[in-house]
């Protein structure tokens, strides 16, 4: 519904002004329904409040809903670089609808600015590019916080798709660097109603920590129904989790929670010497202006930061091509990858040619659920 | 495992089944009244409880203004197919009036209570009359004038109400999901077990329902007169029975009850715009274990769909719903041996 009014608003846009042909196009497919669209919602909010051109050109933005599902995602992508004929194609904030689109991106030699962490096999990713902080990084931050709080053992409770799987994977490998043990592993699905026999599981296990891998209000559930089995210990939730969703629907279950974010929603508790503590209040004052107080999350900021990158690397890459070119496109990419250190309202992002993740270790931010809100760990 | 464990288990697959078991009776009921396999019947579940939770908030719950939508076609259409039968505007125009009058109650009913913070039951009462009220309308605006039409035309319109059902769901209460408050907050311990209220209140439910359908449909006139509509629409008719309204009256009933599992479901998981379909799902898988026409069994099936999820969860979780949907198959493969070919009706 909203991707057709937003269609329905480019086009007519671009018949108003005429010269549509020398637009850059970007073509944004976000699970606006559909298990994340609690993710892709917020994200669309934000590119509304998106400037209308960049470096004088006009932006042509293209807003389809993927509903969380790959294959619609792998649709938008060929669409939009079949009939939109796309300089930059964004999306989607879902792990599993990103992946495949990225094979789309890498044939027609287009940019993919991935807004999940999409993990692809070396080689795979010449044109994906992600925006969030990949779940090493993510991981990085909450080992260390266990680490300094003596946590030995872990127990895994997890979404049974590429989200969870990923969290699983880098977890564990930083974890047995650290000598923390992971000694229980359950997955529940999205729409699950109850995990309490995968809890009942990891709670006899006795675990010193349990980490939740989940999204949105959906960290809830499963964080309830480890306290409701009588789970004392500590519990840490991923950055998917990092919404005010978490304590509107977890209430008081979720108080001392440990909760792993960029730094873009507490951007106000930074230190003055962070990096994006600027970007980031910028970022959440004009969010939060449209939508209300409180409305800040993890995503919306990565729509606002992509905005950042394009003001950056649009310019460089006009000088070797027009929009709407395969120059232009390579352009971008080559821009992309030496565009050096640049600060987003979620830390501070250095693509390279071999590294397209860009996030630095220092970015994850662990924060606590105290008195239904966050403060800084 | 040991026993403690097993009987957390046991409760908790129970406590599932028992909802299951509900959407399981709605299924059977409005397949063997209209032929419709009913897929959005989970729909009425995410309706219920997230209407709940916006009368929470002391907000008018979007439901209601779909509501009015719906009641005003719905008018217009039997208007019109009576002035179509009859040529008599003023029958017409009652016909019309007798569309729109329950909806309409029940919408300002809520227009005027929601922010009046009233209690839980009666926030919870107006809720379940919202719910209800869609069955009807929904029967009306989608099935009616197809009710002759094969199962697989029905099926396929299904599908088509599910999706929009889904989608409307999204549009009025967004992406997050809520959690309602309880409607009981006793908890007994009964050593390792903790049985909550609510717990207590589902299963209750869920039996006093499965006995009254099973009564209802056994013992009394009426029925006996919709199982007749399912069984042959022209002879019901021949005998005085209004297939419409027998379509219509089922429809409410299957909303009630997914209203009702909404309701019991909404305080123990949190119920997200597209939750119901795999509540549904679940209900239809138990549906067709009873081979969508028998209550008891349909009942026994939504237990034992509950217990092997529960206890699927327990010791292979990642696999849990391919263990649920694959036990479908060796009972359809059961039924077409044992069952031989049963024509369709």
């Amino acid at each position: 519904m909203k991707a057709f009014k937003t269609l329905i608003a480019t086009a007519a846009a671009a018949l108003v002004t005429g010269s549509a042909l020398a637009d850059i196009t970007i073509g944004i497919s976000l699970p606006l329904s559909g298990p994340a669209s609690g993710l892709g919602i917020p994200m669309g909010n934000q590119i509304k409040l998106w400037p209308t051109s960049i470096a004088g050109e006009k932006l042509k933005v293209i807003v389809l809903d993927d509903a969380t599902d790959p294959t619609n995602g792998v649709k938008n992508a060929k669409r939009f670089v079949t009939e939109d004929k796309a300089d930059i194609i964004m999306g989607s904030a879902a792990t599993p609808v990103a992946i495949p689109m990225a094979a789309v991106a890498a044939e027609a030699e287009t940019v993919q600015i991935a807004f999940s962490p999409a993990v692809l096999p070396p080689g795979k990713d010449a044109w994906t590019f992600r925006l969030p902080q990949s779940n090493d990084v993510m991981a990085h931050a909450m080992v260390a916080l266990m680490k300094k709080q003596g946590v030995k053992t872990v127990g895994f409770l997890g979404y049974t798709d590429a989200y969870g799987e990923s969290w699983l994977k880098e977890f564990t490998a930083q974890a047995n660097a650290n000598g923390i043990k992971l000694i229980g592993t359950e997955r529940f699905a999205r729409s699950d109603t109850s995990v309490t026999a995968q809890a009942l599981k990891l709670v006899a296990a006795n675990p010193d920590a349990m980490l939740i891998v989940a999204s949105g209000s959906g960290a809830a559930m499963p964080h309830m129904a480890v306290v409701d089995r009588g789970y004392k210990g500590k519990i840490y939730q991923t950055h998917a989790a990092a919404s005010r969703d978490l304590m509107r629907v977890g209430g008081k279950a979720v108080e001392g929670a440990y909760v792993v974010s960029g730094p873009a929603v507490i951007a106000e508790q930074l230190p003055d010497s962070h990096p994006s503590k600027k970007v980031a209040i910028d970022f959440v004052q004009q969010y939060e202006k449209a939508y209300g107080p409180g409305s800040r999350n993890q995503f919306a900021g990565h729509s606002y930061d992509a905005v950042l990158i394009l003001e950056k690397v649009v310019p460089v890459a006009l000088k070797k091509g027009k929009p709407g070119t395969k120059e232009f496109r390579a352009a971008l990419r080559d821009a992309m990858e030496t565009m050096g250190r640049t600060v987003v309202s979620h830390g501070v992002l250095n693509w390279t040619h071999d590294n397209h993740w860009g996030f630095t270790n220092e970015t994850g931010v662990m924060l606590k659920v105290v008195n239904g809100d966050w403060k800084v760990e | 495992m040991d026993f403690s464990i097993a009987s957390i288990l046991l409760l908790d697959g129970i406590t599932n089944g028992a909802v299951y078991a509900l959407l399981g009776l709605a299924t059977v009921l409005v397949f063997s009244v209209t032929r419709v396999i009913f897929i959005p019947q989970g729909e009425f579940v995410a309706y219920g409880a997230l209407t709940l939770a916006i009368f929470q908030t002391g907000k008018v719950p979007g439901t209601v203004w779909l509501l009015l939508i719906m009641a005003v076609l719905a008018a217009l259409m039997d208007a019109r197919l009576s002035w179509q039968h009859t040529g008599d505007a003023k029958r017409a125009l009652k016909a019309g009036l007798s569309a729109l009058a329950a909806p309409l109650v029940v919408s300002l009913l809520s227009i005027w209570a929601a922010p009046h913070q009233l209690p839980l039951l009666v926030q919870a009462l107006l809720t379940v009359a919202i719910v209800t009220a869609f069955g009807p309308l929904v029967y009306r605006l989608a099935y009616q004038s197809l009710a002759d039409a094969s199962s697989l035309v029905l099926l396929i319109v299904s599908v088509g109400v599910h999706f929009a059902m889904t989608g409307l769901g999204l549009l009025f209460f967004g992406a997050e999901g809520f959690r309602n408050p309880s409607f009981w907050d006793e908890r007994l311990n009964l050593g390792p077990l903790a049985i909550t209220g609510q717990a207590i209140i589902i299963v209750l439910t869920s039996l006093a329902m499965i006995v009254l359908l099973w009564q209802f449909f056994n013992r009394t006139l009426y029925g006996k007169a919709l199982q007749a509509t399912a069984v042959n629409r022209l002879g019901a008719r021949l005998m005085g029975i209004s297939t419409h309204g027998a379509g219509q009256a089922t429809f409410a009933m299957a909303a009630l009850i997914g209203a009702l599992s909404g309701l019991l479901i909404g305080p123990t998981t949190t119920v997200f715009y597209d939750s119901g379909f795999l509540i549904g799902l679940k209900g239809f898988v138990a549906a067709v274990m009873g081979g969508l026409h028998s209550y008891p069994l349909a009942a026994l099936g939504a237990l034992f769909v509950g217990l092997v999820e529960s206890f699927g969860s327990f010791w292979a979780s990642a696999f849990k719903e391919v263990i649920v949907f694959t036990l479908v198959l060796p009972i359809l493969l059961w039924r077409s041996v044992a069952g031989g070919n049963e024509e369709e009706h």
